[in-house]
């Protein structure tokens, strides 16, 4: 294996891991906040690239401006997710939520089904993202550079929200206990709301760009994806954002570079993250970077 | 009301049952004892995971994986040698598959054990993890599964999967099986195991304080349940012919946890009743995503949007009924009787 194609194998390892990471943090806000597994996530990382799509094709609008508009409208999406199936359940048993979660996560696809049809659809992608640059002697698609500096653009975004203003406080309240920060005065629906929408608008992000790497939209693509996220989630530590970046990005390039060095194991790449994910929950359930917490008795 | 009453009143429900399969098979079209059929597993499904769910409080969303290594070993037991000479198209079967022979009953109970010592062997690691987390890692296990199925073309054919598989399960087989299961699992939660399984449903920590072993016990529930999913995934194969990996995705599992929700949590005759009932709905929902035509008019036929019925529904039960049909109710001779007696006084 030659320099150059280490060197692609690992920019397609960071781009993948990414797109985890983006999808990842959604998983990890809401799991951190309301210990929900929001298995509608995936369909709404599905959700941001059909909006793009139909934003091009439909309404004829400049791909900047259907970028914009898909993320915004993919996290009013989550927000409605929110506030219909999840915030009627506050009180319910855990399992209740994540029954209505798979729900919604059916919901969402087949209605994607009924509206867009099952036919994969071919992805408009701007020119620039095509021709390929040339970095230190190595081409380069400058898609590969775009998703991951792009990527971490978000992520800057959003740290600075969770971390310095006011609303980020109250997200970090309501993770370390619910009914203390209510009654400290944090407005507890809306800043479950605010995460909902934060958490979409990444994940929509995150499908937008899949859709540049993998062209080709499906009701059903953000299954497998929104599965690994999770998983990454998971390994990185659930609740931790800086845990879902990392663990992202390992899954990244984990898949990557397993299926770059032993070929044959290509047909069980869907497998690795949930083998991955058996051994973390064995081994070290709290994950890299997770927080411990006792079961109170 | 006493033993032999209640055991005369069962036979009586059973042989009622055998004459209506006998008139079934004799009257009925083609396509209205397929649905029969479905209705049989679908019950024996939705009881298996309502006995490790609704009984026992494991939160598992591995079903499809246990039907299919149930399916898998039924086909291949059934499959005659000849038979699995042709279907192997990829690359031929190891000997030892492909002459591999039983007859149906055995297979199906080989079905049943292969899932079920799966579920032992995943089942040692994974119950130590608790509600969400557990859900998460028997899916992992499932779908793990369905990968294996795609990536060992001398053992399952790949992504091609088998077809022709002798359609044995009738009436019969199917509704013999469920009865079987009814049969166990009312039995096994009317003793003081079945007490321990509800005693760790509702805490397993105050459970274990009170000495019960919970692990083995967990370990029990999902073991004999994975065995009746794989039981249900074998007729399953018989019933369709046809099997491949695609089959048995998480889709599966939502329709019989979808049955369990909506029947009951801890409900034998709920999911008796939503068994059946979601079957029926499914099946009458086809007719939905068909084209239709009425009178010189066509409508075109809206695929999907039976799982968007479905899940709708789903969610509402979730939202505002969260017990759903039953709760943690039965039907019995007890209760139909006091019914009765209310009914006449009145």
């Amino acid at each position: 294996m030659t320099i150059e194609i280490l060197l692609q194998h690992l920019l397609n390892g960071l781009t993948l891991g990414s797109l985890y990471a983006l999808i990842a943090i959604g998983y990890t806000m809401v799991y951190g906040i309301l210990r929900l597994i929001n298995f509608a996530h995936s369909e709404i990382f599905m959700l941001g690239a059909y909006f793009v799509f139909w934003g091009v094709t439909l309404f004829h609008l400049p791909w900047p401006l259907a970028l914009f508009g898909a993320v915004v409208a993919v996290a009013l999406v989550g927000v409605l997710v929110d506030r219909v199936a999840y915030r009627p359940l506050r009180d319910a048993p855990r399992i209740s939520a994540l029954i209505s979660a798979i729900g919604v996560s059916f919901f969402l696809q087949n209605v994607a089904i009924v509206l867009f049809k099952a036919i994969p659809r071919e992805v408009y992608r701007p020119q620039w993202l095509e021709d390929p640059l040339l970095v230190g002697g190595v081409r380069v698609l400058p898609l590969t550079l775009f998703v991951p500096i792009f990527s971490v653009l978000l992520m800057l975004g959003l740290v600075y929200v969770v971390y310095h203003t006011k609303p980020g406080l109250g997200m970090r309240a309501i993770s370390k206990d619910i009914e203390t920060s209510a009654l400290m005065g944090v407005p507890v629906n809306q800043v479950i709301a605010l995460t909902f929408g934060l958490g979409s608008a990444l994940a929509a992000a995150s499908g937008i760009m899949w859709a540049l790497r993998y062209p080709q939209l499906q009701p059903v693509m953000g299954v497998i994806p929104g599965f690994k996220a999770f998983i990454a989630a998971v390994f990185g530590g659930i609740g931790s954002i800086p845990g879902a970046v990392i663990g992202g990005v390992i899954l990244g390039f984990l898949e990557i570079l397993i299926v770059a060095f032993f070929p044959d194991l290509a047909g069980y790449r869907d497998a690795f993250a949930f083998v991955l994910l058996i051994v973390v929950l064995l081994v070290k359930p709290t994950g890299l970077l997770g927080a411990r917490s006792e079961e109170k008795v | 009301m006493n033993r032999s009453l209640h055991i005369i009143l069962n036979c009586g429900v059973v042989g009622c049952l055998g004459i209506l399969l006998a008139l079934a098979e004799r009257f009925l079209d083609g396509y209205s004892i397929q649905i029969l059929n479905l209705v049989a597993i679908n019950i024996l499904l939705a009881l298996s995971l309502n006995l490790i769910y609704g009984f026992t409080g494991m939160f598992s969303l591995g079903h499809a994986g246990f039907m299919a290594i149930g399916a898998y070993v039924c086909a291949l037991l059934i499959l005659t040698p000849d038979q699995k000479a042709t279907l192997f198209l990829l690359e031929p079967a190891y000997p030892w598959i492909e002459a591999a022979h039983a007859p149906f009953l055995l297979a199906v109970a080989a079905g049943g054990l292969a899932a079920g010592a799966a579920a032992l062997l995943v089942g040692i690691p994974l119950l130590r993890l608790g509600d969400d987390y557990l859900g998460i890692a028997t899916l992992g296990f499932a779908e793990i599964v369905r990968v294996l199925a795609n990536n060992l073309p001398r053992i399952t054919n790949g992504a091609l999967g088998f077809k022709g598989i002798p359609a044995y399960a009738d009436l019969w087989w199917n509704y013999g099986w469920c009865l079987l299961g009814l049969l166990i699992v009312v039995r096994l939660l009317g003793s003081t195991t079945g007490q321990c399984l509800k005693a760790i449903r509702d805490d397993e920590i105050a459970a274990r304080a009170m000495g019960v072993d919970a692990f083995r016990l967990k370990l029990l529930s999902f073991t004999l349940g994975a065995f009746f999913a794989g039981v249900g995934g074998g007729l399953l194969a018989s019933l369709l012919t046809t099997i491949d990996p695609k089959m048995f995705l998480f889709t599966m599992t939502f329709n019989v946890l979808m049955m369990v929700v909506m029947g009951g949590l801890g409900s034998v005759t709920g999911s008796v009743i939503a068994g059946a009932a979601v079957t029926m709905i499914l099946e009458w929902l086809r007719f939905v995503e068909n084209p239709i035509t009425v009178g010189n008019l066509t409508l075109p036929g809206i695929p999907g949007m039976r799982m968007v019925v479905f899940s709708l529904l789903l969610i509402a039960v979730i939202l505002f009924r969260r017990e759903g049909l039953m709760g943690t109710r039965e039907i019995t001779w007890e209760r139909m009787a006091a019914w009765v007696r209310r009914g006449r006084t009145a």
